[in-house]
Formats: C-alpha cells, structure tokens, sequence
C-alpha cells in the first residue's frame, strides 16, 4: 500500500543494437530498441555489462544520450585504447547485436523543463552526453511552446574539448543554437584551435565562467559534467561567485572520460 | 572543527565520482533510487542527499564519503554471490513516500 518503491525495480535487460554511429573519431553513438524500456529522465544513465566466453563480466556506466521523447535508446561511448569494454562498444558491435543493460539509473543529476531555468550546463569532452540529452528533451518539450515559454527558460552550454575535431554533437549543436536564439552554445577549445579560431583557448576557469554564466543572482540551475578535476574546479568556481550549492548538480566521470 | 584526513592512496581524489554512480549497484539492495534520498552523516551529524556523497570505488567494493567531514557514510562491495552493505556510517537513511 505504501508508495515508497513505486518505482520499478531496475532488471537487466537485453537490448538490441539498431545502428552504430560515429560521432567523432574517438566516440560512437549506439543506438539500441530495448523492449520493455519504463521511459527515463535527461541525465540518467544506464549501466552495460559483457559477459566473455569464459563467463568474466564488465560492466560500466554511461550515460543516455537520447532524450525521454525519443523511441529508441541512444549512448555514446568514448573509446579508451586501454579500456575493458569501450573498445568493444565501438569497435566490435554491429547491427543486430545484444546488448545487456540496466536503467534508467540516478534520479538527482536530472533536468526536465518542469524543473525551470535559466540552465547553465557545462561540459569537459564526453561529460557533454547526458547534458545533450537534457538539451535534446528540451528541444523536443518546447516544440510547440510560443517564445515566451522558450525566454523563460533559455540555456547556455560551456563546453570545453582538446580539438575542433574531437567536439561531440557539433553539428547539431550548431543547428540548435541557430534555431534557437535562447539557446547558446559556447566552445573552449584546450590543445589546438583551427585557423581563425575568435574563441576560448584554455581550460576553464572562474574567469570563464564569470563571462560566460548566469549572475547568481537569476539562480541558474547548473549541471557540470566531465572529468573529476575540471567538474570540482568548476563546482568550486561558481559557488564562489555565489552560485548556491543546492543548484549546482555534478556528474564526475573520474579521472578518464575525454580529459581535455 | 578539524577535519579527519583519511588515509587514501594518492591520485584518489582526481578519481572519485559522484553519488550517483553508486546508484546501480544501489539499486541491487533498495528498491526506491537512493540517491534522491538523504542520509545522515554519523561523523559529523550533517544531512545530506546521497547523490552528493563522494565514492570512491576500488577493487573490493565502493566508499561513499560525506563531502563535509571526508567520513564513510556508505561502504559496499561485491562478491560473484552477495552484495554487502556497512551503513553504520550512516545515522539514518530518509527516503521521501513520493513517487518522483
């Protein structure tokens, strides 16, 4: 009779491979028909695990990529040359493959439109993947939304990646940010920059994010996600511009994850 | 008041991850999501919502660290049968009746 445990006990799964997309040329979208899924939030991640033939189980964590609208669930995976299962994720998974996999997992690091704005998200390399996703389900909430809707809840993504190169989703990020004006996309670029680059060059650091964030004062929701270091970097940083700590949600991927 | 300084292997730091990536293996002994849920740090008494304790994961199982006074709220490892939990780091657990 209680509702506590309304929720769904998270199972394993088996899911199927659709399609497996590149996205740029460490990083692979896997796009998978998982019968049964309860639906999830943008934020949330799953977890996958391989069984070899010898019976050994790995499992990792990533996060969905796809927005709650969308049918199919989409992860992108960043390949670490000494992985255990990213090589395999994007290496060896084909159509048609199955794949094991248990979620939606971790209802705090969430964002839906009900939550409100303005919406600061800031992303080091492959932490921009469930960002993406709350981006995602808010293009897709607001649709039909008039532009009133839209200011009410504008939202600016930092983004910081080693390369031009290496920025995941850019394209759409591209389109997204012309499409949509309350939407801005702002790239720091670490190692290299193309030619002509008018952009950030370095890592970010409170002057960045003094430039770039919402004043505290419009009490931003924020979500940073990325490697350890720049996410407690960053965390710090804005709460000392006076960001409350309540309002500033973070998603460590330890020290891997697209360090930039 | 003085901060305990754990022992941990250096490089620990750059390593840990956030609450949330404890909720998998979570979900293996409650049923609700318990990183939505708050827990009450028996080292320095401060209530703090799971999802923003610190874990560090090592061979033998996961620590889940109060960001606050660095001590062991939660400590959980796994093994090919069981999954074990030491919550006596935790005072208590609060878990909300809503449905999210």
């Amino acid at each position: 009779m209680s509702s506590v445990g309304a929720a769904p006990r998270i199972i394993w799964r088996s899911a199927k491979v659709i399609d497996v997309v590149r996205e740029t040329p460490e990083t692979r979208t896997i796009v998978l028909d998982v019968p049964g899924w309860p639906g999830h939030r943008a934020g949330q991640h799953v977890d996958v695990r391989l069984t070899a033939e010898d019976g050994y189980q790995a499992e990792r964590s990533y996060s969905i990529a796809s927005p709650p609208e969308e049918p199919h669930l989409a992860l992108t995976v960043e390949r670490l040359d000494d992985g255990e299962v990213s090589p395999y994720l994007s290496d060896e998974l084909r159509g048609g493959d199955k794949l094991e996999l248990r979620g939606p997992i971790g209802g705090y690091f969430v964002w839906d439109i009900a939550t409100g704005g303005p919406l600061l998200l800031v992303a080091g390399g492959s932490g921009i993947v469930p960002l993406m996703a709350m981006l995602r389900h808010r293009d897709r909430a607001l649709a039909t939304a008039d532009t009133g809707v839209r200011h009410r809840l504008p939202v600016r993504l930092l983004y910081s990646s080693r390369r031009w190169g290496d920025v995941i989703y850019r394209e759409e990020l591209a389109q997204l940010a012309e499409r949509d004006t309350t939407v801005e996309v702002i790239h720091t670029l670490t190692r290299e920059q193309p030619d002509g680059w008018t952009g950030f060059k370095r890592r970010i650091d409170r002057a960045m994010l003094e430039t770039v964030a919402w004043p505290a004062s419009e009490q931003p929701r924020v979500f940073i996600c990325g490697p350890t270091p720049l996410v407690e970097a960053v965390a710090t940083s804005l709460v000392g511009l006076g960001h409350q700590p309540a309002l500033v949600k973070t998603e460590r991927f330890g020290p891997t994850g697209g360090s930039v | 008041m003085m901060k305990k300084r754990a022992i941990r292997k250096p490089g620990a730091d750059a390593k840990r991850v956030d609450g949330n990536a404890a909720a998998g293996i979570l979900s293996e002994l409650f049923v609700p999501d318990l990183t939505v849920a708050r827990a009450k740090c028996a080292g320095c008494g401060e209530t703090r919502t799971i999802g923003v304790l610190l874990v560090y994961a090592h061979g033998m199982g996961t620590v889940m660290r109060c960001p606050g006074c660095d001590g062991v709220v939660l400590r959980i490892a796994r093994t090919p049968t069981h999954v074990w939990l030491d919550a006596t780091g935790a005072t208590s657990i609060v878990v909300s009746r809503d449905a999210n």
